[in-house]
């Protein structure tokens, strides 16, 4: 079976205030879909006005959003939570053509995580409190959360409704209100998103502006009225962003990307059991969202001892793959999200050729029988060694480099050897091993004995260049509001000091 | 004539002489990490603060290409061509509205090019 195109609107506007309005000077951008290259629909090409407007509903919201009762806050966040389950069906099949991915990852992952994340931030900022100190017999300090106001965030591409998610949801518990703009690659399915939930939301609560990096993210970025920028993407627009930031004196949160080490210790094949399965599947998962993910386990490391046979089954595994309809729920691998992306990865296939890398599968783009006008490439591995090019940078495409050490002190140096630290995998029947991994690696989440799991209540976050903060756990609260101190005194009596 | 590091595309020069009516002066940082990272952005001279210790690698149809010196050490091998396809990209690059998206092609120096490379400027 295959779902059908949704219907998408003949064009969007933004969503500020509650309501659809027009982009101030009238301008669209055409969003095509990467699935068959196809115009989808069109989106507001909003300029410097239009993130005024949406700033200053942002604000008009806030005046009541940030003294909403926390119950009632909370109840709001499941009530969105709801609307998306019941719609996400729908959801998962736009989130598809307007990224490319298939839609057994959208039905199973990006829809399920995102609508969790609102249940998650709707329960906890129920259960969490501020703290009392009593400093002395007669003085107490109170440690109280506060919103910060009006945040502004930029999302990314590659997971565009649970990267919404991942921002709003913390953002509004927390009792600010939003200024987002999406990617002007995936547009589109947020914009459904909003439509089903828009009357859930108090007005100026989320407010969407669609348009590009330089006209309309760089005025977001820039504007002296957001208390806060969080963004998610590459490191050039990140150092920008803190730039920005600096001009206005207000906190950032980064999340840049990385090139994850996912490592094999010798003793996944002491048996060919269930755990030695789960063990193929987790190297394979560089090809999860055709390796469009920060976190994409690029680099597989792999005991010597063991790499002719693990590699065999791996490229069982990986020759397995289903490519084709990606609206089709047993496709396992879409289109790459955009066509500079695609020529991006192929420069990248070339290079890894050039530099001399063995390639072992793949490593060209897949001509799709149902879309030949789509951005596909088949998932690809090349065996070299940590120093190349494609060892060390982001392809963000479903490109694996694989190499082999020796020992434990040799495959956490090459781990180690990245200049990102976002993600990594261990994979060990050693607990003692295991340890020595888990805690070496210099990642802000190390996956022990799986890959690609992102629940909620499990912080997410770069060491090194892959960025600052840590998301989807309860403590992004706090990059969300201030503390304020009450220092009360019970005492009659003065200093002493006048 | 010692190597150039980085060179552009006629197709990538047209895009430069447009943007620089509109926006002035200009020049390249190439960026790393996910999404739109491991590709060239195109910023108005003075918009974006340059790293004291970024590596400059030299200069295309007028505006100077720099990059981070972690990256550079990774890439000092190679030969960087920017050419520009159709596509949409994110970020704050400045073809982005145009529909386009300015794309770092590389390919490794010969011996005899990377023995008589270009002398990098260091802060």
């Amino acid at each position: 079976m295959s779902y059908t195109k949704p219907e998408f609107k003949e064009k969007y506007e933004n969503f500020i205030g509650g309501e659809w309005i027009e982009p101030v000077d009238g301008r669209y951008f055409e969003a095509f879909s990467p699935i068959d290259n196809q115009l989808m629909c069109k989106v507001a090409q909003s300029n410097k006005k239009d993130v005024q407007l949406a700033v200053d509903a942002a604000w008009k919201g806030f005046e009541t959003w940030g003294k909403t009762s926390v119950a009632q806050r909370s109840a709001i966040l499941n009530k969105i939570a709801d609307k998306m389950e019941e719609n996400l069906e729908m959801l998962a099949v736009a989130e598809s053509w307007d990224n490319g991915k298939a839609v057994r990852e959208t039905l199973a992952a990006d829809l399920p995580l995102a609508i969790d994340h609102f249940r998650y931030f709707a329960s906890v900022i129920r259960s969490e409190s501020g703290t009392v100190s009593d400093l002395d017999a007669n003085t107490v300090s109170q440690e109280i959360h506060e919103p910060l106001g009006v945040v502004g965030q930029i999302i990314p591409w590659n997971f565009p409704l649970l990267m919404a998610a991942w921002k709003l949801a913390p953002a509004m518990a927390a009792g600010n209100c939003v200024v987002l703009k999406p990617a002007e690659q995936t547009p589109v399915s947020i914009m459904l998103m909003m439509e089903v939930i828009k009357d859930i939301v108090p007005a100026g609560v989320i407010n969407i502006i669609n348009g590009f990096g330089p006209e309309a993210g760089k005025p977001l970025a820039l504007h002296p009225d957001i208390k806060k920028i969080g963004f998610t993407g590459e490191t050039t627009t990140g150092k920008l962003i803190m730039q920005y930031a600096s001009e206005n004196i207000i906190p950032v949160t980064l999340e840049l990307g990385g090139k994850s080490p996912n490592i094999f210790m010798e003793s996944i094949m002491d048996k060919d059991d269930a755990f030695f399965d789960k063990a193929i599947e987790g190297l394979v998962l560089f090809a999860f969202n055709q390796g469009e993910v920060c976190t994409c386990p690029s680099r597989a490391l792999i005991q010597e001892s063991i790499y002719k046979p693990f590699m065999k089954r791996v490229l069982e595994r990986v020759e397995a793959i289903k490519m084709g309809d990606p609206l089709d729920p047993t496709t396992m691998m879409g289109a790459q999200a955009s066509p500079d992306q695609y020529e991006k990865i192929l420069n990248y296939i070339e290079i890894g050729k050039a530099e001399g890398a063995e390639l072992l599968i793949g490593g060209e783009k897949y001509d799709n029988e149902f879309y030949p006008d789509g951005c596909f490439i088949k998932p690809t591995i090349f065996k070299g060694n940590n120093k190349m090019r494609i060892f060390q940078e982001e392809i963000f495409g479903p490109v694996l480099s694989v190499t082999t050490f020796k020992d434990e002190d040799e495959a956490l140096a090459i781990a180690n050897d990245t200049i990102y630290g976002l993600g990594a995998g261990i994979w060990t029947r050693d607990v003692h091993q295991m340890q020595k991994f888990t805690r070496g690696i210099q990642a802000g989440r190390v996956w022990a004995n799986c890959y690609h799991l992102y629940p909620s209540h499990a912080s997410f976050g770069g060491y090194k260049k892959s960025g600052i903060g840590r998301e989807t756990h309860m403590m992004m609260l706090n990059n969300y509001r201030h503390t304020k101190n009450v220092l009360t005194s019970y005492d009659q009596n003065a200093l002493g000091f006048f | 004539m010692a190597t150039q590091r980085v060179s552009s595309t006629e197709a990538a020069n047209k895009v430069i002489d447009q943007l620089r009516e509109e926006h002035g002066e200009l020049f390249f940082h190439q960026s790393g990490g996910c999404c739109d990272g491991s590709a060239p952005m195109c910023f108005a001279v003075g918009d974006f603060m340059i790293g004291s210790r970024d590596v400059k690698l030299g200069e295309i149809h007028g505006c100077e290409f720099y990059m981070s010196p972690d990256q550079f050490e990774y890439m000092k091998n190679t030969h960087i061509t920017i050419d520009v396809v159709e596509g949409r990209g994110s970020s704050f690059s400045l073809e982005i509205p145009l529909g386009l998206r300015f794309i770092a092609v590389s390919r490794l120096f010969s011996d005899e090019e990377y023995k008589n490379l270009e002398p990098i400027e260091v802060d």
